[in-house]
């Protein structure tokens, strides 16, 4: 068979992605249709860059789900053909099977594997860490931001010098220091993990328990039935049959994280953080002058209904744009891990790691690395417009 | 101003003491020492050789009695074997035991010994540093002018198709790390295939005799992404300057657009890009590291990475101690330059 040109390989690549399209299609067309009772995120579609940001995004999040149920990829991201090494965009598969795609549309690595599905697996990952690492950093951020800038004194004193230790490390020298196998042996990134996992409990508690402390009768079972799910979560998540924390018996553990990933969530995490508290307190200090704060005060409320019902749900713009900057930052973060080859194990399809493999040989062999690198620009740009969009909006009203 | 600057600088040093402490328990850890014991000495040593290797070289003993010495509060290790060698802490060639002297730490000049270049650390950090102020310095020369300038296009007249433009610009570059951009920049210019072949796709030349064509594509990587956030700011303040009472009665008085931008809008647009461009002092630390790993320019991010990597520990520890003071003096400068900026603002 004759090896595609580049006008062949673009239909069927775009052929490839027809779920993604539907998918994005159907969800513009109702959201469009009723942008109107969708409130803030309906917003959004009277922006134009807030909706070239959120298609980017939203065109990364389904060709990471559909690549995770095998709907978009052409191979196996980890099987290797032989004499595809190294080949270009559209070689023909050598003695392909029946029912195999005869093609590497975007041709082979280094180690024969091909580069189009490698760099839409890697996609899922990205989709399934940042977000959530993101919001884990928020979390702790909002847990320990609210109180130093509400109260201040001592408390905010100590936080803000260990949020300035932690922002003083350079990143990488960070990332070096824990995520080596070394490190990871001794269980320190467990014990982080142990840590860090906490503060959602911690803030769903007193989130619950603060609205509804004065009708013990909806608060006791509501705020049981809440901690003991999050706290079998977190449990499963936390013991793992590798690490020196094994609370829970194997029948119990619901799931266990693939090797390294919750190392890298856990330095992703603890990275972004000390930026979210900063971000959180300072907002904290800005709101808790108000006159609803006051009259909030005057009413006798405590101070973490005030915190949480009152400013909270106040600083709710600025948040949300930085949640959607930060989560383009972990995106960068997580390639930087992958660029130095921490963390994630040596064939994971990651874009990081696949842009360091590629880039040994990229004088000479350029499709390996580039797929990859555009798909992490593109997704990050998107974040990008779509924080911008968001602040464009949320500034209109 | 005096206090204020006292303390900061107490502020600065317990920050930094406290760092080096978590890089000197994270690398002194027990997995990490055998790994060092194993790579110094003999990839198959079992386990005793490799307790009795530590022990003989001092490194099986307390943490904070090994962070005293290499701060140089606690006098140095010696240990007298039993077949009459010495090995000491202090003890540097053409040195004999009784001549040594009794504390080499960080205070008293003495920053160790790197376990992967055999040499010593301060010789190691001073080359290195060198090298990388040199890229500094040119991405200084190359981003800053170029971000200001887009910056104060895009922010002059708001709105307008130019803003459009230049912002979708300023947004991309950031949303560009450098190990994205740096290979999209390597394979359009020095890709030996179908790239253009302007430039090198290494700066391991760029070292000894840096020239526009070994030097540029690295420069060129780190600024981009500082440049975006920059012109960014530049842009904001700008576009708030332009709103401002006394814009428009010198409009109304009919000064002429150039004029305006010039000579009353520039000066006080560029205080908050000031201080951004001095808070982006280590977001550049991080792009060297990536830059002078991709482009192998052997500088000090090419060195943080080989330390790291190899776990070198003094050479780490002397790394982490030049990029902490870095950070921490580029807080304190762009805070000072702040006041002395904008007289509207006192430290007290």
């Amino acid at each position: 068979m004759e090896p595609l040109t580049w006008a062949e390989i673009i239909p069927r690549i775009l052929w490839q992605f027809l779920p993604v399209w539907i998918a994005l299609l159907g969800l513009f067309a109702l959201s469009i249709t009723f942008k109107r009772r969708l409130g803030f995120y309906g917003k959004l579609f009277d922006s134009t860059i807030g909706m070239i940001g959120f298609a980017l995004v939203m065109f990364w999040i389904f060709t990471g789900i559909f690549g995770a149920m095998d709907l978009i990829v052409t191979h196996d991201a980890l099987a290797q053909a032989s004499g595809m090494k190294n080949k270009v965009p559209g070689t023909p598969l050598r003695g392909a099977e029946a029912g195999e795609y005869p093609y590497y549309l975007l041709g082979g690595d280094n180690l024969a594997r091909d580069v189009f599905s490698r760099t839409i697996k890697g996609s899922w990952i990205v989709v399934q860490i940042a977000p959530l690492a993101t919001l884990f950093a928020f979390m702790v951020g909002i847990t320990l931001g609210l109180p130093a800038g509400y109260y201040g004194g001592k408390l905010d004193t100590l936080l803000t010098f260990v949020a300035n230790l932690v922002l003083a490390f350079p990143v990488i020298l960070l990332f070096y220091l824990l995520v080596t196998p070394e490190i990871v042996a001794t269980g320190i990134p467990s014990y982080m993990a142990a840590v860090l996992f906490v503060f959602p409990l911690i803030f769903a508690g007193v989130l619950l328990n603060s609205r509804y402390q004065t009708r013990p009768a909806v608060r006791t079972p509501l705020l049981v039935g809440v901690l003991a799910g999050m706290g079998w979560l977190y449990l499963s998540l936390i013991s793992d049959a590798g690490t020196p924390l094994k609370v829970l018996p194997r029948w119990l553990d619901l799931f266990d994280v693939p090797g390294g990933i919750l190392v890298v969530f856990v330095a992703v995490v603890f990275v972004n953080a000390p930026t979210v508290f900063r971000i959180v307190r300072g907002l904290t200090l800005d709101i808790k002058t108000r006159d609803y704060v006051a009259a909030a005060q005057t009413r006798g409320e405590g101070g973490w209904y005030i915190m949480l019902w009152e400013i909270l749900p106040n600083a709710r713009g600025p948040l949300i744009v930085d949640f959607c900057l930060r989560i383009g930052y972990t995106t960068i973060l997580l390639g930087t891990l992958g660029f130095f080859g921490l963390g994630m194990p040596p064939e994971s399809p990651d874009w990081g790691s696949t842009i360091n493999e590629g880039r040994k040989l990229l004088t000479i062999y350029l499709h390996p690395a580039l797929p990859p690198a555009f798909a992490l620009l593109s997704l990050v740009l998107g974040l990008n417009l779509l924080a911008d969009g968001l602040r464009e909006e949320s500034l209109r009203d | 101003m005096a206090i204020f600057l006292l303390r900061r600088l107490g502020v600065m040093l317990l920050t930094t003491l406290c760092l080096t402490f978590v890089v000197f328990w994270l690398t002194n850890l027990q997995p990490n020492l055998e790994k060092l014991a194993k790579t110094q000495g003999n990839m198959r040593m079992t386990d005793a050789q490799v307790a009795s290797w530590l022990e003989a070289r001092g490194y099986a003993r307390p943490i904070l009695m090994k962070y005293g010495e290499w701060l140089g509060v606690v006098p140095g290790f010696v240990n007298l074997s039993a077949d009459g060698s010495v090995q000491a802490r202090c003890l540097d060639d053409g040195m004999t035991i009784e001549t040594a002297p009794r504390y080499c730490g960080v205070l008293q000049g003495e920053w160790g010994y790197s376990t992967v270049f055999r040499e010593d650390v301060s010789d190691i950090i001073s080359i290195r540093l060198g090298l990388t102020a040199k890229l500094m310095l040119w991405v200084m020369i190359l981003m800053v002018p170029s971000a200001l300038l887009l910056g104060v296009l895009a922010g002059m007249r708001e709105g307008s198709r130019t803003d459009r433009a230049l912002s979708t610009i300023s947004i991309t570059t950031t949303a560009t790390p450098e190990y994205v951009s740096g290979v999209i920049l390597i394979a359009v210019f020095a890709s030996s295939a179908v790239g253009l072949k302007w430039f090198k796709g290494t700066a391991t030349s760029a070292m000894e005799d840096a020239n526009f064509e070994n030097f540029f594509l690295p420069v060129l990587t780190i600024a981009l992404f500082g440049m975006g956030y920059i012109a960014r700011m530049t842009r904001a303040s700008m576009a708030e300057v332009m709103t401002a009472q006394y814009i428009r009665t010198a409009r109304l008085k009919g000064v002429s657009f150039p004029n305006i931008v010039m000579k009353h809008a520039l000066r006080n647009a560029l205080i908050a890009p000031f201080t951004v461009i001095m808070l982006q002092f280590p977001w550049l630390l991080n792009g060297v590291v990536i830059v002078e790993t991709l482009f192998n320019y052997k500088g000090f991010g090419w060195t943080l990475v080989q330390a790291a990597g190899n776990n070198d520990i003094e050479l780490l520890l002397g790394v982490s101690v030049v990029s902490v003071i870095v950070v921490l003096v580029t807080q304190l400068i762009s805070d000072i330059g702040y006041v002395y900026l904008n007289p509207r603002i006192s430290v007290s």
